[in-house]
């Protein structure tokens, strides 16, 4: 058996060159054959490509997706977000529960079916969602869970789950998924039509520094969400020293309630790749890869078929649309269930294969990024607009927009609101205008830019969505007048707590904390000392973690107290006696009460 | 020892600790005279109160709490102290004794009562007398019980760090350590 086992492991290693770089992709080949990763395999795959065996099992128990352990041959991740909860999660997830016959987290004993739950999958306008293996079902309800599980017990094929396709691209035959695109409000920039290879013939017009002069030009910063120059993160990248040179599509989005970059890959998945090859000529890079979140894997044969047929048409391969000396091709990285890789240095480590952890910056990837060569990471959205910007031109892109927050941007909008879906607006645009298109007036907050945004109460809703006010990578999440604040704070908690790489103690353990702090307040057993020092943790988390996620993750609460402060400390009580109404100790001494059978005299 | 009303009242009392707080208590050697011009103890190992006998201006607190008894006697303490400092290791973190919040409850209890290599425990009961006090799922560091108001870190804090410490909070001046009193390489 362990013979077996290594042998496919192997032949796994072969196909991609024994290349401990491609890890994951090694990996997610050992476990689509065998169902789980064994210890065995990782022994093999260790020897195969040099690696010391604990680098490839932290591989395997970093990731989500990966698992030592047999699963189901059908594994269903039920989408566990905020929205979801709002849209009926609970009862659907009782629904596959009993239909199963297991609890969240367990296998069915025939081996056919394993339950889990999972982060954020991008599908915030249509849940609950789930992904049952590499399929997605959206808008579940508890009938359709036990029509679901009945289909499947019949034919054990999730993809033929799909009856009806969702619009546009969703029908192609190469993706064929029930997902809708929602594209409620097409803007002039991101979402016009494209003339395939306008954009990079325009480019080869041009030298590599006049390419950057002009994204330079139309002022254009990145959609990812830390809204970096583009023109000058590839400037710094130009002209870092080194001969291999990389472009990284960043296509993890991970932030939950954030979607638009599913609905751009599967409707302008061309103008990416356009901007990623433009990329490479401004830079001097040959290679491009984009890091697609492993949610993703539905558009992964669709993707490829893309660049089949760019290549096909001279658009990607040696000598790019003729030019000599300028070659490019794009690979695509799948992801596999980690928000961290969106983080762009743990993005880096992921493609490197490793587990995703964010390195230490400096140096920065324009230095010294994938495999130590200098490498630009791109949002797709940003590599849209740069393929945008070349096909207008920088004075038509800047045109929308304000001075310093360029252009147009799409928000994924999702929650209470009439019309969830993407919209594109220009860059500048108020908050309460967006709602006012959504159908979201009613709010009571917004969560603007996901868990790592902020919370914004309405005395927040004439704030412009732009840069320099509500920056956001496009999450806009909308919560009714019903909704409870610090509920929602606590499940972006438990994300971060999820999610967390867990390398440095104030985001690994502070997280932990805060969201006990937030628990206890909402279960009316917190004090205003509770609070305060609650604030303190979250500074010392926000200030002393290495990366992104843990510099933001104590916003939900740091935010919600902006605007929420006064019905948030209603809900604080101080004990006249000075005990902690945190601790209880009925509580903790019924372990003991039942094990000796003896009542606590003093509860 | 004096018992004049108007000099204000210490209490101490060890928890879930080991009395290594106290003898480091102690080890201000001669100063302890000086101590007791300024202030009486109450309640208190060094005295041997066994309970409150008045208002007290301090409240030491070794150890945290490991059981049900551990919990009241904090809460009275909180009740009857006007200033309560953690004192230790034990008080500040659970210390030594939280090293079982690894374990279970259950599976703690019946290593030391039942199933250990060395005990002998024909009855095959876990001790169960009135007297004994419950114990608590976990071992809570003080604060988690009640509200402290100062934290002398150390197992043990040195004489020193205590003496300073008391010493400024009963003369009413900032309580400020120098960095060599709270440094432990
Ligand atoms: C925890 C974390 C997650 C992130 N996730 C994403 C993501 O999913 N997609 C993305 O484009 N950027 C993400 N970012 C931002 C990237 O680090 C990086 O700034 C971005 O990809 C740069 O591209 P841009 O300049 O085009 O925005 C994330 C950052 C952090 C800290
Ligand atoms: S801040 Fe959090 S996610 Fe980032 S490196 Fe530290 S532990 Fe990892
Ligand atoms: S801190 Fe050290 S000396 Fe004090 S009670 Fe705990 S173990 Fe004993």
């Amino acid at each position: 058996m362990s013979g077996n086992i290594a042998q496919t492991a192997e032949q796994v290693c072969g196909a991609f060159g024994d290349d401990p770089a491609r890890l994951m992709d090694i990996i997610r080949g050992v476990q689509q054959r065998l169902g789980h990763v064994p210890d065995a395999a990782i022994d093999a795959v260790a020897r195969r490509v040099g690696r010391a065996r604990v680098d490839v099992e932290s591989v395997v128990s970093f990731y989500a997706f990966f698992s030592k352990e047999p699963k189901g041959r059908i594994v269903i991740r039920l989408c566990d977000d905020v929205i979801d909860r709002m849209f009926g999660y609970d009862a659907v997830r009782a629904a596959f529960e009993e239909e199963l016959g297991i609890t969240l987290g367990e296998t069915t004993p025939d081996g056919r079916f394993t339950l889990e739950r999972t982060a954020c999958i991008g599908m915030c306008d249509q849940a609950p969602a789930a992904m049952i293996n590499d399929t997605i079902v959206t808008w579940l309800s508890t009938d359709k869970a036990r029509r679901i599980v009945s289909e499947l017990r019949e034919h054990m094929t999730p993809e033929r789950l799909v009856k009806r396709v969702g619009g546009g691209n969703n029908g192609h035959p190469l993706i064929r998924a029930m997902v809708h695109n929602s594209i409620r409000r097409p803007g002039p920039l991101i979402f016009s039509e494209i003339n395939r290879g306008e954009a990079i013939r325009k480019a080869l017009s041009m030298s590599p520094a006049e390419v950057i002069r002009a994204i330079k030009t139309a002022r254009l910063r990145g959609r990812g969400g830390a809204g970096f120059p583009t023109g000058l993160k590839w400037e710094f990248t130009r002209s870092a020293s080194g001969d291999r040179k990389f472009v990284m599509c960043n296509a993890d989005e991970g932030e939950p309630g954030t979607f638009k970059d599913r609905v751009l890959l599967t409707e302008r998945a061309d103008r990416v790749f356009a901007g990623m090859t433009i990329a490479g000529y401004a830079v001097g890079a040959c290679e491009g890869v984009m890091y697609l979140r492993g949610e993703y894997a539905y558009l992964l044969r669709y993707l490829e078929d893309v660049l089949e047929k760019r290549r096909a048409d001279g658009l990607l391969g040696r000598g790019v649309m003729g030019r000599d000396g300028f070659d490019f091709d794009i690979r695509i990285q799948l992801g596999a269930g980690a928000y961290v890789c969106g983080e762009e240095t743990a993005l880096l480590s992921s493609c490197e294969g490793m587990r995703g952890d964010p390195k230490n910056r400096p140096p920065f990837p324009a230095q010294k990024g994938y495999l130590g060569c200098p490498t630009v990471v791109n949002n797709v959205e940003t590599l849209c607009c740069v393929t945008k910007i070349l096909e207008v031109g920088p004075a038509t892109f800047n045109m929308y927009g304000t001075s310093r927050s360029a252009g147009t941007k799409l928000l994924s909008i999702s929650g209470d609101c009439d019309s969830p879906g993407v919209y594109e607006i220009p860059l500048g645009t108020p908050l309460g205008e967006v709602l006012e298109m959504c159908g979201g007036t009613r709010a009571k907050a917004v969560q603007v830019g996901g868990p790592s945004g902020r919370l914004v109460g309405r005395d927040g809703f004439d704030r412009l969505i732009c840069f320099d006010d509500l920056a956001t990578g496009g999450a806009l999440i909308v919560f009714g007048p019903d909704r409870d604040i610090l509920e929602i704070v606590s499940r972006y908690m438990a994300f971060f707590v999820d999610e967390s790489c867990g390398y440095c103690t104030p985001c690994r353990v502070g997280n932990v904390l805060i969201k006990r702090g937030v628990d206890a307040i909402i279960a009316g057993r917190a004090e205003p000392r509770d609070l305060e020092q609650l604030e303190d943790l979250c500074r010392t988390v926000k200030s002393t973690s290495r990366c992104g996620l843990g510099q933001s993750s104590p916003n939900p609460l740091v935010t919600a107290l902006e605007s929420f402060r006064p019905e948030i400390e209603a809900r604080l009580r101080a004990d006249p006696n000075g005990y902690r109404r945190s601790f209880d100790l009925s509580r903790a001494v019924r372990p003991t009460e039942q094990l000796v059978g003896r009542k606590s005299v003093h509860t | 020892m004096s018992t004049s009303a108007a000099k204000p009242r210490v209490a101490t009392v060890s928890l879930a600790g080991c009395f290594g707080c106290h003898m480091s208590v102690l080890d201000i050697d001669e100063r302890i005279f000086d101590l007791v011009d300024i202030i009486d103890f109450d309640r208190s190992p060094i005295v041997d109160f066994k309970d409150f006998t008045g208002r007290c201006a301090v409240g030491l607190v070794e150890g945290g709490c490991g059981n049900e008894e551990n919990v009241e006697v904090l809460r009275s303490f909180r009740r009857n102290c006007d200033i309560l400092i953690s004192l230790g290791d034990c008080a500040t973190m659970g210390g030594i004794p939280a090293l079982r919040n690894l374990v279970p409850t259950e599976e703690c209890l019946r290593e030391a009562y039942l199933d250990g290599p060395s005990v002998h425990n024909p009855s095959g009961r876990l001790p169960n007398d009135i007297e004994l006090p419950l114990l608590l799922d976990k071992v809570r560091p003080a604060h988690e019980v009640v509200r402290m108001d100062y934290f002398l870190p150390g197992c043990p804090p040195s004489a020193d760090t205590i003496w300073a410490a008391l010493t400024a909070l009963l003369t009413d001046k900032p309580v400020q350590l120098p960095y060599e009193l709270i440094k432990y390489d």
